[in-house]
Order: C-alpha cells, then sequence, then structure tokens
C-alpha cells in the first residue's frame, strides 16, 4: 500500500534520511519506531510530499507520488489522511467545521458534507459536538477530531504523526483503541511513528526501528520476535544487557501456559534457575521471554527446546 | 467663544474627521490586506516563496513607513493630484493617509498572519488543499482577530495623521484645534477639541478589542 524506496532527505549538508526502504501492507498497522531525531519525522511527512525527498521514489496506493504534477499531488493527498501530534485544528472554526474543511477543499456539496460530518463524528464518539469550538474540548477529544478530519476523504492510508505523544496515558488507550478499530472495521493501512514501545506493542503488525536516518530493522513483529539477535526483542523485554556469560535466553511465542521448562528439567539431567524474564501482550499475541542459566547435560536439553518451537540464543 | 458658536464648528470638523478616517481605512484594507498577505506567502518557505518579490515589497513597505506623514502629505502632491485631481480638501487628504498608512497597516497583517501556526498550515496541505485555499480558509480566518486588532491600531493612527490633514485644507478636528485653539487662543476650543479626540480613540480601541476578543476561539 505504501512503498518507500532508496528515499534520502538532506538539510544543506545534515542527513535526515539516508536510504530509507520502507514497505506497508494494505490492512495493516506500521510503527516506525525511533528517538527523537532519528529521522522517523522526515521520513512520514516524506510519505505525502509535505518534505520533497532528495532522493528516492514514495508510492501509495499504487500511485507514483514523487512523480506527479502539484495538482495531481494535492489529488492524491486528499485520500491519505493525516493526523498531528498537536492536533493541528483551526480554531476559527467549530468541531464540525474542522471536519468539513476536507470535504470543502474535495467540493463536496453543502448537504452531503453535513451528512458525512455527523457520520464521522459519530465514528470517532464525538456525536453532538460539532457546536463547539476545540478550545472547548480535552486533548483526546481534539485527536477524535483529527482523525474524523483525517477520514473526511474516505482514505485508503492514515499517516500518524506522534499522535498519542501530546496525551495522558489513559487517553493515549482510548485513541489507539480507535485506531485499532478503524484498522479493523474499515480495513484502513494506518502508518504511525511513535518514539513509545508501548505503541507498538499494543497496536503495531510490523514496525521499522530507525536510528540517525536508517532503518535498523523492520518486518512483522511476529517475525522479529523469532529472530535471533532482533533489537525489538531486546528493546521489548526489560531483560539486563549484556546477558552475563552462558546464560540462555529462551523466546517463546503462542501459549505461556506450556511447561516447557519443568518437562526438559524431568527429561534431562539438567538444573534451570531463572535469572529473569517477562511475558509481554502484543498486537498478535502473547510472547515470552526468559533469561536462565542452566547446568548439566545441557546441549540435549537445549536442543529439545529448540524442537519445541522456542528461540534459544547462549551468550557467550 | 459662547458653545453655541462652537457646537457646528465641533460637528463640521468631527464629521470631516469621519470621512477622511472612514475612507482612508476602507482604501488601506483594500490595498494593505493583499500586500501583507504578498509579504508571507511571498517569503523564503512560504507558500510560494519569491524572496526577490517580498526583498522588493519589504523595501517598499519600509520606505512608506520611515517617511514621517506630514513629509509625505507634501511629497505626493503631484501624485494626490493625479488621482482626485486637486490637492486640497477632504477628499485630497484621502490619498496621503492611504498611502501613509498602507505600509503600515501591511506589516500588521503580516506579523497577525505569521502568528498562525505552521501545523495548520501543513494539515490543510495534507488535505490536499491549494494555495488560494490555504490563504482563505486557513491564513486569514485563523488571523482573523490578529487582523482585526491590526486595524484598531491602524484607525487609530490614521485619526492622530488626520490631525495634520489641516496644512492642506483637509479640515477635521486637528485643523480646528491649530486654527481656533492654537491661533486664536481659545483655550477651551483646543480642550474641547482634544477631549472629542480622545473619546473617540477610546471608542475605537474598545470597539476593537470587544470585538477581537470575540472572534478569539483560543
Amino acid at each position: 500500500m505504501i512503498q518507500v524506496s532508496g528515499l534520502r532527505k538532506l538539510y544543506g549538508d545534515t542527513v535526515a534520511l539516508d536510504g530509507v526502504d520502507l514497505h506497508v501492507r494494505e490492512g495493516e498497522i506500521y510503527g516506525v519506531l525511533g528517538e527523537s531525531g532519528a529521522g522517523k519525522s522526515t521520513l512520514l511527512r516524506c510519505v505525502n510530499l509535505l518534505e520533497r525527498p532528495t532522493a528516492g521514489t514514495v508510492t501509495v496506493a499504487g500511485q507514483e507520488l514523487t512523480a506527479l504534477t502539484e495538482r495531481e499531488l494535492n489529488r492524491a493527498r486528499r485520500r491519505i489522511g493525516m493526523i498531528h501530534q498537536h492536533f493541528a485544528l483551526l480554531s476559527s472554526r467549530t468541531v464540525a467545521g474542522n471536519v468539513a474543511f476536507p470535504l470543502e477543499v474535495m467540493g463536496v456539496p453543502r448537504a452531503e458534507r453535513r451528512r458525512r460530518v455527523a457520520e464521522l463524528l459519530d465514528l470517532v464518539g464525538l456525536g453532538g459536538r460539532g457546536g463547539d469550538h476545540p478550545h472547548q474540548l480535552s486533548g483526546g477529544q481534539k485527536q477524535r477530531v483529527g482523525i474524523a478530519r483525517a477520514l473526511a476523504g474516505d482514505p485508503a492510508v492514515l499517516l500518524s504523526d506522534e499522535a498519542t505523544s501530546a496525551l495522558d496515558p489513559a487517553t493515549t488507550h482510548s485513541i489507539l483503541d480507535l485506531l485499532k478499530r478503524l484498522n479493523a472495521e474499515l480495513g484502513l493501512t494506518i502508518l504511525l511513528i511513535t518514539h513509545e514501545m508501548d505503541v507498538v506493542k499494543s497496536v503495531c503488525d510490523s514496525v521499522a526501528i530507525m536510528a540517525d536516518g536508517r532503518v535498523r530493522e523492520s518486518g512483522r513483529i511476529a517475525d522479529l520476535i523469532r529472530t535471533p539477535g532482533s533489537r525489538l526483542t531486546r528493546d521489548i523485554f526489560p531483560l539486563p544487557e549484556p546477558a552475563p556469560p552462558g546464560s540462555v535466553t529462551l523466546t517463546f511465542t503462542g501459549d505461556p501456559q506450556r511447561p516447557v521448562v519443568s518437562e526438559t528439567v524431568r527429561k534431562f539431567d539438567v538444573e534451570i534457575s531463572i535469572l529473569g524474564g517477562s511475558i509481554e501482550e502484543l498486537a498478535g499475541g502473547s510472547v515470552g521471554r526468559l533469561r536462565v542459566a542452566v547446568t548439566g547435560d545441557t546441549e540435549p536439553a537445549l536442543a529439545y527446546l529448540r524442537e519445541r518451537g522456542l528461540i534459544v540464543e547462549v551468550a557467550p | 467663544m459662547t458653545w453655541d458658536e462652537m457646537a457646528p464648528l465641533l460637528v463640521e470638523a468631527t464629521w470631516q474627521t469621519a470621512q477622511m478616517v472612514g475612507w482612508s481605512t476602507l482604501f488601506t484594507v483594500l490595498l494593505g490586506l493583499p500586500l501583507g498577505v504578498a509579504l508571507v506567502v511571498f517569503d523564503r518557505g512560504g507558500l510560494l516563496p519569491l524572496p526577490a518579490v517580498k526583498t522588493v515589497l519589504g523595501v517598499v513597505v519600509n520606505v512608506g513607513r520611515s517617511l514621517p506623514f506630514i513629509v509625505l502629505m507634501i511629497a505626493i502632491i503631484p501624485f494626490t493630484r493625479l488621482v482626485v485631481g486637486t490637492t486640497i480638501g477632504t477628499a485630497a487628504v484621502v490619498v496621503p493617509l492611504t498611502v501613509g498608512a498602507v505600509p503600515f497597516f501591511a506589516r500588521l497583517v503580516e506579523t497577525a498572519l505569521r502568528e498562525v501556526g505552521a501545523d495548520v498550515v501543513q494539515a490543510a496541505q495534507a488535505m490536499g488543499a491549494g494555495r488560494t485555499t490555504i490563504v482563505g480558509k486557513v491564513l486569514l480566518p485563523e488571523a482573523f482577530p490578529g487582523l482585526v486588532a491590526g486595524l484598531t491600531v491602524t484607525v487609530v493612527a490614521l485619526i492622530g495623521y488626520s490631525a495634520m490633514a489641516g496644512t492642506v485644507g483637509g479640515g477635521g478636528l486637528g485643523d480646528l484645534a491649530v486654527r481656533y485653539g492654537y491661533q486664536r487662543f481659545e483655550t477651551l476650543i483646543m480642550i474641547v477639541t482634544v477631549v472629542v479626540l480622545i473619546v473617540i480613540v477610546q471608542l475605537v480601541q474598545s470597539l476593537g478589542d470587544v470585538v477581537a476578543r470575540r472572534l478569539s476561539h483560543k
């Protein structure tokens, strides 16, 4: 749905993006995770060409945006919704007026506009607040208006620029739930950037980790979790790094109730002591990670664990 | 001089001032608003960056702003004659008043428009809005309270400038104060004129403040 290839962006001598490739599949929620200054915001703004990339191509819904004229680009942008960290609502307009703005831009007639605005406000849970001004709303409500506005053009893609970073944890949660619901109900493809791992954990199907203008790691979260040495796995689970020499780190997906560790101890002549571990609920299911020390006849025991589908990493 | 003698003079002078300020305000908005918009839109990083044009406009505005009004009024007499066919009277004063106030108002418009958040403009761009739409539906409405405040300051300045209109026979309250109050030593008429001017300025400012506050939804 979104294909970014070889994207470079320079500001003078400063390299903001240094050859970024990104592939967002239709209907998925894709998170770009990174610290501030990593280039994720520039990347997002290159996707709808608010920033012109220095080099590289951007294709959204089969249309190569980087090849369009300004007029064509404006037309294409109407099918790409965007929500902003600080909401970017027009203070001179009411809530309904804000949601109507993109419809006015598209030339939708007044009666149709009114109907659509009511529909959109209901969808985001703000039915009946259309006459209020943005300053009368809480942060979470403002972002709901932002989302309703972004959906007005019936977009194929929604871009989210740190949409929850200015919100408190409970509100963040409700906004993320709303995004998840829109993703499920409307089949909306969402590309979001965030510096919060919690956002990635709770809603994303795929993730790209960025640092210094490059993507360090990307793919489906479920796949990355199963990849030994993955940064994402290390970042998600709060185990001390580096692992103590000789210790074993086990990553298991699926049913965490399965007593694999005790089975192993019964079957083989080993002692297993737990050094640390946790279970995380990810969008794709629960994943556990356990740091253990194994003593005794270790090799067959570890082979058995691998056989049972666990990812076994032995610290050198 | 008695009140009965003074009253018709005051009424006439106030009416002349109102006419001068009214007409020049109208023309100042018609010319200064587009100029202020141009200063923002053509700037580096603006909606249509044309830095050369913006520089030229900026210089013109600064030249206009650096001339004292009384000098400007005399310096542009040939231009005034060209526009209204005469260089004396109330109509002839509207030309220098407008020329003097346009650069002033344009700068205030520029400042008000710059107050509009870059994120709001970008949000509109992300929605596929063109430049005209952004100016008409985002920049101007969002800056409206600031524009009203700027207009209020401009009107007050115009009332001040118009006091010099007597120099070219424009009449008005300033002229009354100079001719009767100063040259004929009618202290009372001087005081009354000053009071009337203060009241007018207060009214204009209060009205501007109320309107700006009513329009602001921040």
